[in-house]
């Protein structure tokens, strides 16, 4: 039973981790760790207990930092993060993610490696470079990232992840070969004939419902959707929304119809929260409807965005929800979304957070 | 076989790091003395006292990273630079971030 709670937030200059008993009232901060290195995305590995982040620095590139110890000492490594010699190199890590004994790492230029051996060394999965769309995947405003990891819960060799902008893959060999799954989800940025691509969609995040491998959801540059096996169609859940734009999803620990989104004001419109009042939205019907959670957040003046992976939820009854925004701040709520509070303010632009349940 | 130089030992050279490197590598210190016959070599030689250094400083194309400069005789180096006898390689961060 989990006697504390970390919360994992990667910024632009380095890794933070906030921890609090399971009443999760009073949050007690350390950081930066990681040489102040911009942290994409910063995961907490429920079997091992150890706290990964993987990043990139402008003057030494790419790594995945560990931490066995709750963050009072980290190592980095880099060994085999790389594409064949010749090709553009790999400027920073965008998202790690445990799956079972292994580790994924997505990066950019978009590819995916795994270690199998706790992040001290990489293989390239080249399958996923080998697909016939590669030649026409093109960067969105972060670059061409690979930034969300879903590995299946209980098949190792099923693993989706999201490219911006390439859109949604499936493999079902280990990454051997892949399918894009994007059906029904929309490119607004091309011709109305081509609206509906096989692939090149801008997906922004990319979460598994919790107790199923067939529900998924994304928050797309282009809408809000739903899907009911495993990507192979999407269905648009953004009726209600106040926008069709915004980047985070999260996915309630353990029910699977209720969905947390912080919508945006439109990708031309500044790209902070409508109206300049924060919200977040909550469904508790898989999307069908929308609520705004708005009880202790700004309610003016916010001019903020929240990143792709900067909202989390915890695994505690009832579900703590997290998100920190591009000025620094870290809002809490530990009543499923209901209230809120600001937990941390004055940090650096906030890249990602994520939880971690520990036992003392 | 006057120019080749695989059939002679490198020559003692001494290598200075910058602080937000040798901050990464446990162990590690801003002069260092190795033998190299080239930049690539001494690279390689920190490399074998702090696996993982050459990653820091060289990308997969394989050359020194876009913003890290290497100095030879106070003049900008490449992977192929050769050192002579004594030669003093600087490694530099150079501009970057915000």
């Amino acid at each position: 039973m989990a006697k504390k709670v970390l919360i994992l937030v990667g910024t632009r200059k380095g890794a933070f981790i906030l921890e609090s008993d399971t009443q999760r009232n009073s949050w007690q901060l350390r950081g930066p760790f990681c040489e102040t290195w911009p942290m994409n995305h910063v995961v907490g590995d429920p079997v091992s207990g150890a706290i990964y982040g993987g990043g990139g620095n402008a003057w030494f590139g790419p790594a995945v930092w560990k931490s066995a110890d709750r963050g009072a000492s980290w190592t980095h490594s880099s060994e085999g993060l790389a594409y064949p010699a010749g090709e553009e190199p790999i400027k920073a890590v965008w998202s790690v993610a445990p799956a079972g004994r292994s580790l994924y790492a997505g990066v950019e230029p978009a590819g995916l490696f795994r270690s199998d051996d706790g992040g001290q060394s990489w293989r390239h999965i080249a399958g996923l470079r080998d697909h016939p769309s590669r030649p026409n995947w093109q960067p969105g405003g972060g670059g061409l990232i690979l930034h969300s990891l879903v590995p299946h819960p209980n098949d190792a060799r099923q693993l989706w992840v999201a490219i911006s902008t390439a859109g949604v893959f499936h493999t079902a060999d280990g990454g051997e070969t892949w399918e894009a799954r994007n059906r029904g989800t929309r490119a607004d940025y091309l011709p109305e004939e081509q609206r509906y691509p096989e692939y090149g969609q801008c997906v922004h995040c990319l979460v598994m419902a919790p107790g199923t491998s067939d529900r998924l959801y994304q928050q797309n540059h282009c809408g809000m959707y739903r899907s009911e096996d495993g990507g192979r169609h999407w269905g648009s859940i953004e009726a209600g929304l106040p926008s069709t734009f915004g980047f985070p999803a999260a996915v309630h620990p353990r029910d699977p119809a209720t969905l947390y989104l912080l919508p945006l004001n439109g990708d031309t419109a500044g790209r902070y929260v409508p109206d300049a009042r924060a919200a977040v939205w909550r469904t508790r019907d898989g999307g069908d409807s929308w609520e705004a959670l708005r009880q202790g957040l700004p309610q003016k003046n916010a001019f903020f965005g929240v990143l792709r992976q900067a909202m989390a939820t915890d695994r505690l009854a009832p579900a703590g929800v997290y998100f920190g925004t591009s000025t620094g701040t870290l809002f809490a709520s530990a009543d499923e979304g209901d209230s809120w509070n600001c937990i941390a303010q004055h940090l650096p632009a906030i890249l990602s957070v994520e939880t971690l349940a520990v036992e003392a | 076989m006057p120019n080749d130089r695989s059939s002679l030992p490198s020559p003692p050279v001494v290598v200075t790091l910058p602080p937000a490197l040798v901050r990464l590598f446990p162990g590690c210190v801003r002069r260092v003395e190795l033998s190299a016959a080239t930049v690539g070599e001494a690279i390689d030689a920190l490399d074998s006292r702090w696996p993982g250094m050459r990653d820091r400083i060289c990308d997969s194309t394989p050359r020194i990273r876009r913003h890290v400069n290497v100095f030879v005789a106070g003049k900008r180096a490449s992977l192929e630079t050769p050192l002579a006898l004594g030669a003093e390689v600087i490694v530099m961060t150079a501009i970057s971030g915000g």
